[in-house]
């Protein structure tokens, strides 16, 4: 859980680095200014850009430090195998923070190293969830899912339309397109998340582990949309001209990142547990042939 | 919910999903096409001989119609080093008067070479402003970067057909020396320690070119009789073209005027 709020600190610090222009304040890397962890003259944009790679840096340490612990004392295989992926995820993370850097943020990679920092804040915080008391105590509630398409199937959908939407996001902060794919995309992530939040909240809101993640789900896709109208405004409508960073598009558009990347993480919770306690009917995963055969 | 209705649902949110990242991708194979489009310019031929006896002037005022934006007050309270006040200069009008607009023999040399100035030309920064706003200079020639704050700068240009590079500059070191190879008008340059610092580098092939001074006047001398287009080129309100002809030792006045909006 620790690693998981470290994570979401440095998505934070990440966004304002961008935000406030400084992503190129620091010309060198992985030294800054020539030297690895000396504090540099503390002003301007080297504010963010150095305290970002000053925090990115401990949560490296603190991954490997997870993925050691959990080497050492986990039982169960797949999870000491999702340690060691999140170690790997961060490592490239860095990687690609230092290209973006010597590349003069090229928006492909810069865009890049936005996904996966949400890529690895949700392995982060599925990490959480499965070394989590109540995942280990708890005796799954499972209810089959008849309906089409299953709950499963619209949260895989739901993942996926956010990370397209990450993705154009990403692009058009980087300057590497227009706002509009982004804004356009909205109403489809909109469409999508309602349908999974409703279906989810409405037919199975007496499996508390399902029903809770919805309902954030749903909040924060509230939430994200009045932020992302707002970052619309003082980023694109107002701020075009703007000769300087201007505080309300910074705040603006660092809380829609922030949010974005808990919405997303919210939304992989939502799968893990419909996953766990509202699988799809058996008739499902039979192949006909081999339902034909039974009944015959 | 009906099987086929949902299933053509999700496949057509799939589709439009797809469809918008493809053009993300589009766009940015695009971009990525213009970087790779950078190549070593070749060497310059020896310079055309112009009778200096013959050479005429081109001269005048570029005027802003209308009333002009206020200057926006730049904050720079982020850097204590960052003394004095700032204004924005996108757009620098006094008395209708407009500065920074970079004028230039844009067409009507056809294949006469120059000689490329073993002088530089020096940007310095001071005040966390650059000085000057717009500068000129020949591809190839040399621009001398001095940093006179006390504060560290980095000097970032971010061109479309030149070399990107990006140096930090603390105080009372040297001076950083570049050039840049290829023909490109307004390049921004920018420092990303200061977010507000911005300026604007035009190379040009020629040495025929001018910035507008604060009265908005320019003056192009040693210019070879002949037909020309003379491009007035500002970094919000564009570019306009104007044809010349000018006839040996003359000297013609060819003044220009911007309307907000780039009209």
């Amino acid at each position: 859980m620790f690693v998981a709020c470290a994570t979401f600190v440095v998505i934070t610090a990440g966004a304002l680095v961008t935000s406030n222009d400084a992503g190129l304040s620091v010309p060198d890397w992985p030294t800054s200014f020539g030297y690895l962890v000396k504090v540099p003259h503390f002003v301007g944009g080297v504010r963010y850009e150095w305290s970002h790679r000053m925090v990115a840096g401990t949560l490296v340490s603190l991954t490997l430090a997870i993925a050691i612990w959990t080497l050492l004392v986990e039982k169960r295989r797949w999870l000491r195998w999702l340690a060691v992926g999140a170690f790997c995820t961060v490592i490239a993370q860095a990687i690609l923070g230092g290209l973006t850097v010597l590349f003069f943020q090229p928006p492909a990679v810069s865009t890049a190293h936005a996904t996966v920092a949400q890529t690895f804040f949700c392995i982060a915080v599925a990490i959480a969830l499965f070394t989590g008391r109540k995942w280990v105590e708890e005796q799954p509630r499972i209810e089959f899912d008849q309906r089409r398409p299953s709950l499963t199937t619209l949260t895989w959908l739901s993942i996926f339309v956010l990370y397209v939407q990450l993705i154009l996001g990403g692009m058009f902060r980087h300057h590497g397109m227009s706002w509009w794919p982004h804004v356009v995309h909205a109403v489809i992530v909109s469409l999508v998340l309602s349908w999974t939040a409703v279906r989810a909240i409405s037919v199975y809101s007496n499996i508390e582990a399902v029903r809770r993640p919805a309902i954030v789900m749903l909040a924060l896709l509230i939430t994200q949309l009045c932020l992302g109208f707002t970052a619309f405004l003082t980023r694109v409508a107002w701020g075009r001209s703007a000769v300087q960073p201007e505080l309300p598009m910074v705040v603006a558009t660092v809380a829609h990142v922030a949010v974005g990347a808990l919405l997303l993480a919210t939304t992989v919770v939502l799968a893990i547990q419909v996953w766990r306690h509202v699988p799809a009917a058996f008739e499902e995963r039979v192949p006909q042939s081999q339902q034909d055969v039974s009944a015959a | 919910m009906n099987t086929k209705i949902s299933s053509r649902i999700l496949v057509g949110t799939l589709a439009l999903s797809s469809l918008l990242l493809t053009t993300a991708c589009n766009k940015n194979t695009e971009q990525s096409t213009n970087k790779m489009a950078d190549k070593e310019a070749a060497p310059a031929p020896a310079a055309t001989p112009i009778d200096p006896a013959t050479v005429a002037t081109v001269n005048g005022s570029v005027k802003f119609d209308g009333t002009a934006p206020k200057p926006s007050k730049i904050d720079m309270s982020q850097d204590p080093a960052c003394k004095g006040s700032n204004e924005a200069e996108n757009i620098v009008v006094s008395g209708g008067d407009l500065a920074n607009v970079f004028v230039y023999v844009k067409d009507g040399l056809g294949n006469r070479t120059f000689d490329v100035p073993k002088d530089p030309v020096v940007l310095d920064q001071s005040g966390c402003k650059y000085h000057p706003h717009v500068l000129g200079v020949m591809a190839g020639q040399t621009v001398q970067i001095k940093n006179d704050d006390q504060t560290t700068h980095n000097i970032h240009p971010t061109p479309k057909d030149n070399r990107e590079w990006n140096e930090s500059q603390p105080p009372s070191s040297p001076a950083i020396e570049k050039n840049f190879a290829r023909e490109e008008i307004m390049l921004p340059v920018k420092c990303n320690q200061h977010p507000w610092m911005k300026m604007y580098v035009s190379v040009v092939k020629n040495p025929f070119y001018a910035v507008t001074d604060k009265s908005g006047k320019y003056e192009i001398k040693g210019l070879p009789p002949g037909d020309y287009t003379i491009a007035f080129v500002h970094e919000k309100l564009g570019e306009q073209d104007q044809k010349v002809t000018v006839a040996a030792k003359e000297t013609k006045t060819v003044d220009q005027n911007f309307k907000a909006g780039g009209e």
